[in-house]
C-alpha cells in the first residue's frame, strides 16, 4: 500500500513567500505536516510550512511550452523600464 | 561550562547519581532508536527517528556535562558515557528494552515520552538553575516526542487488526518496565527535600492520566498485572544493556583515548 504524496511548502524566517521545498509521503495532513517538519526543517530552514496534497497540484503542460510562454519573449514594452525615474525617488 | 552550586556532600552525591540516571535514559534510548538510522518503515519515518535519537543523545550530554563538573572528579561527559560498564549505568530499564518492531519502539516512546515530558516540566522549575535551563530546553523537543509517539500509538492501536495486535503485544510485554519510573528511592527523596527535584509521586499521578486516556483512545486493553521490575535506577539492568554498551563503546574500549 503506497501512502500519498504531498507537496511542502517552507517561508523561512527572512522569506515572505512559502518555497516549494519538495515532497513525502504520508497518511493525511496532521502526518504530513509532521514528516515535513522532521525532513525538512532539521537544520532551522523554516518557521512556517504548508502542504498540499500533490494531486490537486494542477500543472502546466510541457507539450504546450511554444503558445504558453513564447509570445512573452519580445513584449520589451511590457518590463517598466521606459520610464525616468526622478532623483527623489531611491529604493527602485 | 556552567556555574555549578556548592552543595552538602550527601546533596551532591545523589544530585551527581540523578544526573547520571537522566542522562543514561536518554543516552540509551538515544541509542537505541539510532539502531533504527536506515531501517524505518518508510523514509519520513526512518528520518523522524533519528531526529528523536538526535535530541536524545544532544539531551545526554548536557546532563553528563553537568554531572561531570558536579562531581568534580575532572571527568568528561565522554569518559562517563564511554568508560561506565552496565552495573554503574542508571537508566531506568524501560529504555534498553529491544527495538522489536515498529510498534514496540512507538510504544516504548510513548510510555517513556509521557514520564519525560511531566518530569522535565517540573525539573525546569528545578532551585539549581542548571537542572532548570537543561530541562526547559530539553521540554521543547520532548513535547514533539510525546506528540510523535502518542498519535503512532492511536495510529496503529485503532488501525488494522494486525497493528492492533502488535502494539497491544508491545504493552503487554512493556507494562512492567513503567513501575520504576515514577518509584522513589534514597536519590529522589534526598533532591525533592533540598528543593532540587520534584516528587516523583505527583509525576506518576500525571503519567497515568496521560497514559490511559492515550491508551484508551487507542482502544488498548490496559493491562491488569501489577507485578513491576525494578533496579535500572541501581544499575541492575537486564541483559540487553550489556549489549548496547558493547557496540557503544568499543572504539573507546579498544583503542583507548583515541581521538578523530
Amino acid at each position: 500500500m503506497e501512502w500519498p504524496l504531498w507537496e511542502v511548502f517552507i517561508r523561512s524566517k527572512q522569506g515572505l513567500d512559502h518555497k516549494h521545498v519538495g515532497s513525502l509521503h504520508a497518511v493525511d495532513a496532521q502526518m504530513a505536516m509532521e514528516n515535513a517538519r522532521d525532513v525538512y526543517t532539521r537544520r532551522r530552514e523554516g518557521v512556517s510550512i504548508w502542504v498540499v496534497e500533490s494531486k490537486y497540484i494542477h500543472a502546466s503542460n510541457p507539450d504546450e511550452q511554444e503558445s504558453f510562454f513564447d509570445p512573452a519573449d519580445d513584449k520589451a514594452y511590457r518590463h517598466p523600464t521606459f520610464y525616468e525615474v526622478p532623483d527623489s525617488i531611491t529604493h527602485i | 561550562m556552567f556555574d555549578t552550586k556548592t552543595y552538602s556532600s550527601e546533596v551532591n552525591q545523589a544530585l551527581c547519581d540523578y544526573l547520571l540516571r537522566l542522562a543514561d535514559s536518554s543516552l540509551i534510548l538515544g541509542h537505541r532508536l539510532s539502531e533504527w538510522c536506515g531501517h524505518g518503515p518508510i523514509l519520513e519515518q526512518d528520518i523522524a527517528m533519528s531526529n528523536l535519537a538526535l535530541d536524545l543523545i544532544g539531551q545526554a550530554r548536557n546532563w553528563y556535562q553537568l554531572a561531570a563538573q558536579q562531581a568534580g572528579l575532572g571527568q568528561t561527559e565522554d569518559d562517563l558515557a564511554y568508560l561506565r560498564d552496565a552495573p554503574q549505568y542508571r537508566n531506568v530499564l524501560l529504555v534498553e528494552q529491544p527495538n522489536g518492531d515498529f510498534g514496540q519502539t512507538v510504544m516504548r516512546q510513548f510510555l517513556f515520552d509521557a514520564y519525560h515530558y511531566y518530569l522535565l516540566q517540573k525539573l525546569g522549575q528545578s532551585a539549581d538553575e542548571n537542572i532548570a535551563a537543561i530541562a526547559q530546553k530539553s521540554l521543547k523537543e520532548v513535547t514533539y516526542h510525546l506528540k510523535w509517539s502518542s498519535e503512532w500509538v492511536i495510529r496503529l492501536g485503532d488501525g488494522t487488526e494486525e497493528s492492533q495486535r502488535r502494539i497491544q503485544t508491545a504493552l503487554n510485554n512493556l507494562w512492567e518496565f513503567t513501575g520504576e519510573l515514577s518509584k522513589p528511592d534514597q536519590t529522589d527523596e534526598i533532591l525533592h527535600a533540598a528543593g532540587l527535584v520534584p516528587d516523583l509521586r505527583k509525576i506518576q499521578a500525571d503519567w497515568q492520566n496521560r497514559v490511559l486516556s492515550v491508551l484508551t483512545e487507542a482502544t488498548l486493553q490496559i493491562p491488569t498485572r501489577t507485578w513491576m521490575q525494578k533496579g535500572g535506577k541501581e544499575g541492575i539492568h537486564t541483559e540487553h544493556l550489556g549489549y548496547i554498551l558493547a557496540e557503544m563503546q568499543f572504539l573507546q574500549r579498544a583503542y583507548p583515548d583515541c581521538e578523530w
